[in-house]
């Protein structure tokens, strides 16, 4: 494991490498869905608005 | 041959009701292939007979550079689809794109700025490949910024559609950089005629990670561009069907 860790002396560069691309992978599925959440509230705002009571 | 696919296509509703069915499918393949990319990358396979383990970065390189591209080009086809022939859901595509497209290009060059620390013995160098990588970057967020200047969404359709198109020069530029200037870049291994230079236990992983980014991208496009649509739709009625159903 500790081997496994160290990657042969790479471990500083090979480790960041994956830590960052994984954080961009996981704020891209926060980013994506925070953007639809955000057009739906918006929408249903636009029809609350034109939405005639009765 | 009829068109009925292509006006489904040019149909909001439609494509909403699609693309919300195909995101659970599209997030769960990326998942499952990402992690076994990761695995087969970090622990399958063997190290490298010069660079040692330091060449495991291709594994979250070369997907994040391979997406950076993916997304320019679908971006800036989308961008083209709609300044022709006016569709609304293909400017929908393209503004989905941008946000995508900006970090994975950040990504590709700060993989490879960690991974050219140890080869190259600089983390930058002004080399052909990495400036017009970099140019991506900018036509990336200038094309975000563009549209976040524009407050009307039509007219910020047209305009970003237009850099899209015009920046899609940079693609080639980019994929042959490597071959056209003397680069420290190394050229394609993988993406290029004839066979791959590289053994299966290595290249597995990678195809695996490429094949997971690219539908990783089609989950997060599909879950933009149902916002995008909801953005472009006013006050049709399909849209109280859509919120409430």
């Amino acid at each position: 494991m500790n081997e496994f860790l160290h990657m042969g002396g790479y471990a500083a560069f090979v480790w960041p490498s994956y830590a960052l691309t994984m954080v961009i992978v996981v704020l891209n599925i926060i980013w994506a869905r925070r953007s639809l959440a955000r057009a739906s509230a918006a929408a249903r705002r636009r029809l609350a608005v034109t939405e005639v009571r009765p | 041959m009829t068109w009925t696919w292509f006006h489904r296509l040019a149909s909001p509703p439609h494509v909403y009701a699609f693309a919300a069915r195909l995101t659970p499918w599209l997030g769960w393949a990326a998942a499952l292939m990402i992690l076994a990319g990761l695995y087969g990358g970090l622990v399958l396979a063997p190290p490298d007979y010069q660079q040692g383990d330091d060449f495991r970065i291709i594994y979250v390189h070369a997907p994040s550079a391979w997406m950076s591209l993916m997304v320019y080009v679908t971006m800036a086809v989308a961008a083209a689809v709609g300044l022709v022939w006016r569709m609304k859901v293909a400017h929908a595509v393209a503004a989905s794109c941008a946000a995508i497209g900006a970090s994975f290009t950040f990504a590709a060059l700060a993989t490879g700025s960690l991974w050219g620390r140890k080869m190259w013995g600089t983390y930058w160098e002004w080399d052909p490949r990495l400036v017009s990588e970099l140019i991506l970057l900018f036509l990336f967020m200038g094309y975000m910024a563009l549209r976040s200047a524009i407050d009307d969404l039509q007219r910020a359709d047209r305009a970003s559609a237009v850099l899209a198109v015009v920046g899609v020069v940079n693609v080639p530029i980019i994929h042959y950089s490597v071959l056209w200037w003397n680069s420290l870049h190394q050229a394609p291994s993988v993406m290029k005629l004839g066979k791959p230079d590289m053994p299966a236990a290595m290249l597995v992983p990678l195809l695996t990670m490429l094949a997971g980014f690219t539908v990783f991208f089609g989950y997060l496009l599909v879950v933009r561009l149902r916002g995008e649509i909801l953005r472009r739709e006013r006050n049709a009625s399909w849209l109280r069907e859509a919120l409430t159903g």
